[in-house]
């Protein structure tokens, strides 16, 4: 897909020539290891310009946040100022403990700026990646999520997940008063801000998997019914999605984005229903007097997981894409919903309702091998990376004494461990993932 | 009937200012409330009905509530009216709004089934986005599960 070229960040992506030939053997993680021991890495303030330090700032925070990595206190660093373009004295990071090294150069070019970073094989030594970009000098911390990427790619073998953003719902004000705005950010909580006014309520955002839109759900002004939005998150374009006489809500993109799902009310029944986005026509594809909603197409767009009480309480059935075959596939105790595909398709995450607490979990798309991964007094609405090895979704704790209990945004590794607060500057839920900006 | 018990409540305000001369700020004086009125709705008639965990069908106590509802907006017909249907905080957020929806639903079902005239009554759902009471106890949850009848 071609990019304005305003909108690039990346103007140039080169690979360093080696220093030494790479090697493979050392530098690797093994995820499907029950349980694998974090990769300890050190990253290097990276030289040149003051930018350099705050890169690695970033670069560090990320690759530590996923759990995979170990990133080593730079005060306990024997070697300083590492040259970037030379190999770094090995048996100085092999004695702090480091298996992976990375060192980097920032300089002005032009106007713009200029990166260079390698990847050290600690172990091996020998460079196990190299890269240069070019890009203008406010883009230092996207440069930083692309150089984070290109290591977290390197060493477990599947793509990254830090360039990218997070859209939420903003919560402000008392809980029987409460202000909620769609705001976006990027993944590790930089560059907040809001794309909704607050004038009325504005929920459950969901991120296009293919361009930087989402579609969510608001009120309208003076008691307005609810109604899906489309909007861009760059340009913020706002187009109103299909103008109902009931309320229309819980709308999610179709894996290639040229489809939302969405559920509509009708005289106190809800059904689901697709609509092109281009073309606008409206396709039905339930019919029940059940309630049901929180559709997710498959990775592959052939299928949709849904929620429905049609049984009698909540749970999870899957269709065709165009309606028809409707199949349950949650049967444990208690009630499922907020059923999520995995961009991997080989996982469904949920919201599980059991009787004093909610849970996160993930099942196969059959049903089977269901595995709660969080807990909590609240826990809900799942969303996945990109890559389909995180989790984020919201966690609410109860109200007390009057006070509204806090709302705030969690992440979580697939394997239930190295579950962290994503911090926010305001109380946060219903968190919506992007996929990988487009460089 | 309705014109005493009006005055009645009034009655009633103007005992509580006299007892608490202190407080006079809580109960302006000259509070009326004037027969027709949203306030005279809200005191006199209720305008909330409440529901069981995860149902939408009309308790008897809410029926009841509904009843005096449907006789005070026969009488006062200009009113258009919103059913606002509510949830606790121990749903989803998409299913509550569906769930909110029913419930605004039965509620504006059981007023047609009294005569009043289905154009005059819409609903919006809330879902649990809009909690009467902040509290996470069974009390506070029973009170959030509303149907809330509002005039315009």
């Amino acid at each position: 897909m071609m990019i304005p070229r305003h909108l690039r960040t990346v103007l140039c992506a080169v690979a360093l020539a080696a220093l030494s030939a790479p090697a493979y053997a050392q530098l690797t993680i093994d995820m499907t290891k029950p349980s694998f021991e974090p990769v300890p890495i050190a990253i290097v303030d990276f030289a040149g310009d003051g930018v350099g330090g705050e890169m690695a700032t970033v670069i560090r925070n990320d690759l530590q946040n996923s759990g995979l990595f170990r990133s080593i206190p730079p005060g306990s660093f024997i070697e300083r100022n590492v040259n970037a373009n030379a190999a770094p004295r090995f048996p100085d990071w092999r004695s702090v403990g480091a298996t992976g090294l990375v060192v980097g150069q920032v300089s002005q070019v032009g106007g713009n700026l200029k990166v260079d970073f390698r990847l050290w094989d600690v172990v091996a030594g020998r460079q196990a990646d190299g890269l240069s970009f070019t890009s203008q000098p406010n883009n230092w911390r996207r440069l930083s999520h692309i150089i984070a990427d290109a290591i977290y790619k390197r060493v477990t073998g599947e793509e990254g997940y830090f360039d990218t953003r997070v859209a939420y719902v903003s919560e402000t004000g008392p809980l029987n008063n409460r202000s909620k705005r769609i705001a976006i950010m990027d993944q590790d909580g930089a560059n907040n801000r809001y794309i909704t006014d607050g004038r009325t309520l504005a929920l459950t955002p969901r991120f296009s998997p293919t361009l930087q839109e989402i579609v969510y759900m608001a009120y309208g002004e003076n008691n307005g019914p609810p109604r899906v939005y489309l909007q861009n998150v760059d340009s913020g374009r706002r187009e109103l999605l299909g103008n109902f006489p009931g309320m229309s809500f819980a709308p999610r993109f179709s894996p290639d984005g040229t489809k939302v799902a969405m559920s509509l009310s009708q005289d106190g029944n809800t059904d689901l229903y697709e609509m092109d986005v281009r073309g606008r026509g409206m396709r039905r594809l339930t019919n029940t007097p059940a309630i049901d909603t929180s559709p997710s197409y498959s990775n592959d767009g052939t299928q949709i997981v849904f929620n429905s009480d049609r049984g009698g309480t909540q749970q999870l059935y899957v269709m065709n894409a165009g309606g028809g075959g409707e199949k349950r596939i949650s049967f444990g105790d208690g009630r499922y919903a907020t059923p999520v595909w995995s961009p991997r398709g080989d996982y469904i995450a949920f919201t599980k309702i059991m009787g004093n607490s909610f849970g996160i979990g993930v099942m196969r798309p059959d049903g089977s091998g269901e595995r709660l991964l969080s807990n909590g007094f609240l826990v809900e609405g799942p969303t996945w990376a990109p890559n389909g090895r995180v989790l984020m979704f919201f966690k609410q704790q109860p109200n007390s004494g009057g006070r509204a209990g806090s709302v705030s945004l969690s992440a979580i590794d697939i394997t239930g461990r190295f579950e962290r607060q994503v911090p926010t500057p305001t109380d946060a839920s219903d968190p919506a993932w992007s996929p990988l900006i487009p460089q | 009937m309705r014109m005493i018990k009006a005055f009645a409540a009034i009655a009633a305000l103007m005992f509580i200012a006299a007892c608490s001369n202190n407080e006079q700020a809580a109960a302006p004086s000259g509070t009326t409330v004037t027969p027709g009125s949203v306030a005279d709705f809200r005191q006199n008639v209720g305008d909330r009905v409440y529901f069981d965990t995860d149902q939408s069908s009309v308790r008897e106590d809410g029926r009841q509530t509904l009843n005096k509802q449907a006789a005070w907006l026969k009488q006062y017909a200009n009113y258009q009216i919103t059913i606002e249907g509510h949830c606790d905080e121990r749903g989803t957020r998409e299913y509550n709004l569906a769930l909110g929806e029913r419930r605004a639903t039965s509620v504006r079902q059981y007023l047609i089934a009294q005569g009043i005239p289905a154009a005059r009554i819409k609903t919006l759902s809330y879902g649990k986005e809009r909690p009467e009471v902040v509290g996470s106890d069974e009390g506070s949850w029973a009170r959030n599960r509303r149907g809330v009848t509002t005039l315009q």
